[in-house]
């Protein structure tokens, strides 16, 4: 498991920002454990356990087991073997807050019980006095774990289905999560040079807004939510726009991103539609005039829930798409091992992810090759206008390739953005399913298309966007916990306010270039601009085709532009997020991790040779050299095709060959600050995986 | 060296034997752009196509891909570029030429093309027949059977080397040195020939040096309709259990055992329950040469000229290609299971020519870590290919105009297929990379070079094909370091089983779809372009160590840093201190 950095730097609820943190990561040698009681976090309660409790292991056919005690605590199901587990004693990497073991509640997708060989779906309404013979766990980052429960008294058993029942899958309320238990603070070594931008305060934005030479008008006057609940605390919007207290909260054009060109990226809510007809069209030219205001009067307008996916579709989609990888033994998956590709199609997952990234690269190419202003819509404005202009930052951007800079789009664009993570995530186990959907998820997905296809532009690898992807449901961060900045804000309370004055800042940027010219022009103008956009959709592929193609001509520039490749071939499975818990695809020695793992080797080789002649250097200056050696110079050489391609999540068992472990992988598998401040200057940006 | 003077034609350097034959104002219909005006040079080796207008476009293909010319259009067909050629390759892709409609204005091309792609339904020969390409390194030399052999121990007391075969007279398509049991005569050799397709006798392939479990491979037992026996066969069997003390000697057969049982009716057949007592019969589905044929069609048929767009995945199935991948890989991995967990094995099919090879060879992979190697790859080819008679000849149809031919196949293909799906799987096993695989499926094609031509040893023996051509090997190996995997780990003990799961299997895209321009072609896979530049570094570091340490010693006299000569030597010296 990873090892990482455990709690937040910035507030008292930490958010995954500090967690990913791979410059922390510690190797943690944990003493070996003599009671069966698991170690819990602060602020952790153990509710129930039952013992003894066989948990099956997936490795095999033969339904094998381990004996253990089963427990149920505020923050996770966790399960301690009551044999010394070899894992415990060999892994080195490890996540920090849960173990192969443990179940945080929040990862519990479903619960199945078996009465009598019949398995049965379980929801809330538990029948009194019954409890079935086994449950299966499945979890939202993809385990299955098979507890068998005959074993013990009948009470126990009663008491710790019905307890895991309880807590995970009836409705509840928010101040339940863990993460309002947990008392962890974040440790010194957390702070950091260079911080995530978090996009609560106004200076974050006039940051961005210099940084990308906007030319737009920051909005305070949310600062305590009386425009809209449903908007960021700050914002910024087109400079021609005017009043805002006559939108009723919606239909504002938000700034995105500026292109260096000056022409921006913007995205809005649909207005009111309480409206009459000729209200909401009136409303529509005001926001389309100001987008277009923005630069040479120009702007196209692509209302995303017309040409892609609802999260209804998406949401049925992913339901489909991830029972593949849900595997319970090996027969399962080798049936399902023949029919594999047309059952991969069927869930439509792939072409739902080529989609978005098709619809980014327009907006791209608008953008890029037209310097026009593009305005996403969409009814809420904060699911596919956040997957879209998160992926078109990307893809423009080099800045959003880096961990900070992708971490301070995540912040910009959904968290200070306003997806509503609480209802998306289901994380309160709602019976209504409607607003349940991996939005987030989805814009993982294409970025890892884009990692996959040019992993030297991103920083970070796929284990960051894997972990990451896991960390969505983990309750011990506040990042993804909530529904908009007034949800957190009103549920945090206590939390010291971070606005500023509004004084501080200055009125509206000078009014829009082409101010002066007449109605008749602009009209023309948008309309011919517009007519284009709305072109037939094969007109546009083809048209967007041509664009990637003329792209595809000039030599790959990790630092500029970056386009996905979406031809069939090239839209793929994310093997290492979705198969990494299924022991038949292990493979053993083999995968990246093995060429990952020799170019550590080689890399500490050259390390500890630069160290040396350093250090020569410095005797002969007789100033000697007394910093810390790199951890992974502790990889013994030889090692390298020991590790299951799985590493660092699953181990396999049951092989001849047991793996040696090498230390420090993860440093590489995550950054290497240390080989490109080292070796190269010039690509800082370069990432190794 | 006389090898590298070529003279020029257009930008091509032209081979030494090559010349030309006609020149031609032509225009190539290319699916990714659009029609490109030019000039067609057609050589006794090569079609070359250079582009005379703006769009820079170059075609560049060897004669002996092409499997099929036909005319396109007539004399009075309408519409733009309806008049020309339309050849088909075995390579994946289709090339179309149109000419002007005026004056038969694609005769001569037409019967210049047809004549020189297929020589030998012409009376030609072969263009590794005439080429006069000399190389430093001799490739013929790669293989010795007798080297190979006591490579792998042999012969010693359980296995015998036989020359029985030493004129071809025991069975045509096996290579003359065969190694049999120690404790079967010559006479039970010719008794058990006479039970066995094409007279193809389990013979060894390999040894396991711990515990002493062969690879056996063979044709399919004359067994016929009535359910014929031969005891000499079933002796023979026991032989090669008892050899290292096999409880039940396993028999692979690669077909589907529906497969199995119609052979009978054609006087083959299959390993009986009671004939065989102290055997067990194990069928591995994998399917005959048409099926092949039509999976490879079916696949060309999905990505070019252009890749399937609205269904890709379901298409990808349909054509069954991975799953035909699948079969043959779970097949090898079932024989090195057995072989290394020290029961011995037969594997065979009907003739033992094409599943057999790909089963043999693929388990010798898996367990010997020397074919992993540039030079142990080949051997392998060498032998369990080539020597032991997969049908080159019939199944790639060398000059041969007969393109429809049932014999044709992509057998080997689908053997280097498998072979690139482990080295994806484990990319820090194998010596050589990705490229040396699709040069060798180039000139499979090519007739470049002797080394695929020809059905058997016999046929290659009685045309003189060493003497008289270029091995593949003289070209590969006297340019290695553009063959060799950077991050190549010689592990000697280890077993490698790929996972045979469609999850793990892909479309080898770098080889189908490579005409296609819009398909990501990256020519070094970035991590390996910053392993080799890391790899640049060391060696600077460790050259400026040792200039130092070299100062030091002449500084100091009675410095005790050993002198280290090696850069492995550096690294375990330097890692000590710490």
């Amino acid at each position: 498991m990873l090892s990482l950095g455990s709690v937040g730097a910035k507030s008292t609820k930490p958010s995954f920002v500090s967690y990913v943190t791979p410059e922390e990561i510690k190797l943690e040698k944990e003493p070996p454990k003599k009671l069966k009681h698991p170690d819990l976090l602060p602020g952790e309660v153990e509710f129930c356990s039952a013992n003894p409790i066989l948990k099956y292991t997936q490795d095999d056919l033969s339904q094998r087991g381990v004996f253990g005690t089963l427990f149920c605590t505020n923050f996770r199901i966790t399960f301690i073997s009551d044999e010394k587990s070899q894992e415990e004693t060999t892994k080195t990497f490890k996540n920090k807050l849960y173990g192969e073991n443990d179940i945080p509640l929040m990862f519990v997708d479903h619960i199945y019980g078996v009465y009598d060989e019949k398995r049965k779906l379980i929801t809330g309404a538990l029948v009194k006095n019954k409890y079935p013979s086994k449950i299966i766990i499945h979890c939202k980052d993809l385990r299955v774990f098979q507890f068998c429960l005959t074993y013990t008294k009948e009470e126990d058993a009663k008491k710790i289905f019905q307890g895991i029942a309880h807590h995970c899958l009836e409705e509840k309320s928010l101040k339940c999560v863990f993460a309002f238990s947990y008392t962890g603070t974040p440790s010194p070594e957390m702070q950091r040079k260079r911080e995530t931008i978090l996009f609560d305060s106004p200076e974050d934005w006039t940051q961005e807004m210099k940084r990308t030479k906007a030319n737009c008008r920051l909005v305070t006057e949310n600062e305590n939510f009386e425009l809209s609940q449903r908007l960021p605390k700050y914002f910024v919007i087109p400079s021609a726009l005017g009043d805002l207290f006559s939108y009723q909260g919606k239909g504002f054009p938000i700034w995105c991103w500026s292109h260096y060109s000056g022409c921006a990226l913007f995205k809005a809510s649909l207005p009111p539609v309480t409206q009459e007809d000729g209200d909401f069209q009136k409303h529509f030219d005001i926001m389309i005039n100001a987008v277009a205001h923005n630069y040479l009067y120009s702007a196209k307008t692509e209302d995303l829930s017309e040409s892609l996916p609802t999260i209804q579709d998406i949401q049925q989609s992913y339901n489909k798409f991830k029972q593949f990888f849900l595997i319970e033994n090996s027969t399962d998956f080798w049936l399902s091992d023949m029919k594999w590709f047309s059952s991969l199609e069927s869930s439509g997952w792939l072409d739902i992810i080529r989609q978005c990234l098709q619809k980014a690269v327009e907006v791209v190419e608008c953008l890029e090759k037209d310097n026009t202003n593009v305005l996403i819509t969409e009814e809420e404005g904060t699911d596919l206008c956040c997957v879209i202009s998160s992926l078109v930052q990307i893809m423009l951007d080099p800045y959003y390739r880096t961990l900070m800079g992708f971490q301070s789009l995540v912040q910009k664009e959904w968290v200070a953005g306003c997806h509503a993570f609480l209802d998306r995530c289901n994380h309160l186990h709602q019976k209504d399913k409607e607003c349940y959907s991996p939005v987030f998820l989805l814009f993982l997905e294409c970025v890892w298309q884009l990692v996959q296809q040019h992993s030297p532009a991103f920083q970070f690898s796929e284990t960051y966007l894997t972990v990451l992807s896991d960390s969505v449901h983990m309750p011990v961060f506040s990042t993804f916990l909530f529904n908009s900045a007034h949800h957190r804000e009103s549920v945090l309370k206590h939390q010291r306010q971070l606005s500023l004055p509004s004084t501080a800042f200055k009125t509206p940027f000078k009014k829009g270039f082409f101010k002066d010219e007449t109605d008749s022009l602009k009209k023309m103008l948008r309309v011919k601009r517009l007519s284009r956009w709305m072109g037939s959709p094969d007109s546009t592929a083809a048209i967007s085709r041509e664009f990637y193609e003329s792209w595809q001509q000039r030599p790959l520039d990790y630092h500029g532009l970056l386009l996905p490749c979406l031809d069939g071939p090239a839209v793929r499975v994310w093997m290492q997020r979705y198969l990494r818990w299924i022991p038949e695809v292990h493979i053993l020695g083999g995968g990246s991790v093995a060429v990952m793992t020799k170019l550590m080797e080689l890399l500490s080789q050259v390390q500890d040779l630069k160290r040396v002649l350093e250090q020569r250097d410095s005797s002969q200056a007789a100033k000697p050299d007394h910093r810390p050696y790199i951890q992974h110079r502790l990889l013994s050489f030889g090692s390298s095709g020991r590790l299951p391609s799985s590493f660092p999540f699953a181990y396999s068992r049951n092989r001849s060959f047991k793996p040696i472990i090498p230390t420090g992988l993860m440093q590489c598998l995550m950054l290497t600050d240390s080989l490109a401040s080292q070796e190269d200057e010039a690509s800082s940006f370069v990432s190794l995986v | 060296i006389e090898s590298l003077k070529m003279e020029p034609l257009a930008d091509v350097a032209m081979l030494p034997g090559e010349e030309r034959v006609i020149d031609k104002d032509i225009i190539y219909i290319c699916p990714f752009n659009a029609a490109v005006k030019g000039k067609v040079f057609i050589t006794n080796y090569r079609l070359y196509f250079k582009n005379t207008d703006s769009t820079p476009v170059t075609l560049d293909v060897p004669l002996g891909v092409i499997s099929r010319v036909e005319k396109m259009g007539g004399a009075s067909s309408r519409g733009e570029n309806s008049y020309g050629l339309e050849i088909t390759c075995k390579d994946m892709r289709n090339l179309r030429f149109a000419l002007k409609q005026e004056g038969h204005s694609r005769r001569d091309i037409f019967e210049i093309i047809f004549k020189y792609a297929f020589p030998l339904s012409h009376g030609m020969q072969l263009f590794a027949f005439l080429s006069q390409e000399k190389y430093e390194e001799n490739g013929w030399n790669v293989y010795e059977a007798m080297e190979e052999y006591r490579r792998q121990v042999l012969p010693n007391s359980e296995w015998r080397v036989t020359f029985i075969n030493k004129n071809y007279e025991l069975c045509d398509t096996y290579p003359t040195i065969l190694v049999v049991p120690y404790k079967a005569t010559d006479e039970d050799l010719r008794r058990v020939a006479a039970f066995r397709s094409r007279c193809r006798i389990p013979v060894l392939s390999w040894f396991h040096k711990e515990n002493h479990a062969v690879i056996m491979r063979c044709s399919q037992p004359l067994v016929g309709m009535s359910g014929k026996r031969n005891k000499d066969d079933e002796r023979y069997l026991d032989l090669i259990r008892e050899a290292n003390g096999t409880t039940k000697l396993t028999i692979y057969d690669a077909r589907p055992n529906v497969n199995a049982v119609a052979n009978k009716a054609t006087g083959g057949g299959y390993e009986g329950d009671d004939a065989y007592q102290n055997a067990e019969l194990v069928f591995l589905d994998i399917h005959n040469i048409h099926v092949m044929r039509e999976s490879l069609k079916k696949l060309k048929d999905i990505v070019y000229p252009n890749v399937e767009e609205s269904h890709w995945l379901s298409s990808l199935e349909s054509t069954h290609w991975l799953e035909h991948i699948k079969l043959v890989l779970s097949g090898a991995i079932q024989v090195a299971d057995k072989v290394s967990s020290g029961s011995s094995v037969v594997v065979h099919c009907s003739d033992g020519w094409d599943r057999t090879a790909q089963l043999t060879s693929l388990a010798m992979l898996m367990l010997d870590s020397y074919y992993r190697t540039l030079r142990g790859f080949q051997v392998l080819l060498e032998k369990e290919w080539i020597s032991f008679g997969h049908k080159f000849a019939s199944r790639i149809g060398h000059g041969d105009k007969n393109h429809a031919d049932q014999d044709r196949s992509p057998i080997f293909l689908q053997f280097i297929d498998c072979v690139w799906q482990m080295t994806k799987q484990f990319p820090t096993a194998f010596e050589f990379n990705e490229r040396l695989l699709v040069v060798i499926l180039d000139h499979l094609y090519s007739c470049r070079f002797g080394t695929f031509l020809y059905n058997c040893e016999s046929a290659r023996e009685s045309n003189n094909v060493r003497g008289k051509t270029v091995s593949l090997w003289s070209f590969v190996n006297s340019d290695t370091s553009l063959y060799i995997n950077p991050f190549f780990t010689p592990e000697s003990s280890r077993v490698l089983y790929p996972v045979a799961s469609m999850r793990h299997l892909e479309l080898w895209v770098t080889y189908y779809i490579r005409w296609n321009p819009r398909i990501l072609h990256q020519q070094q896979s970035p991590v390996e372009q910053r392993y080799k530049e890391l790899l640049a570094v060391r060696d600077q570091y460790l050259k400026k160590l040792e200039e130092l340490q070299l100062s030091d010693s002449t500084h100091l006299t009675n410095s005790s840093t050993p002198n280290a000569a090696t850069p492995n030597q550096h690294i375990t010296h330097l890692q000590t201190p710490f």
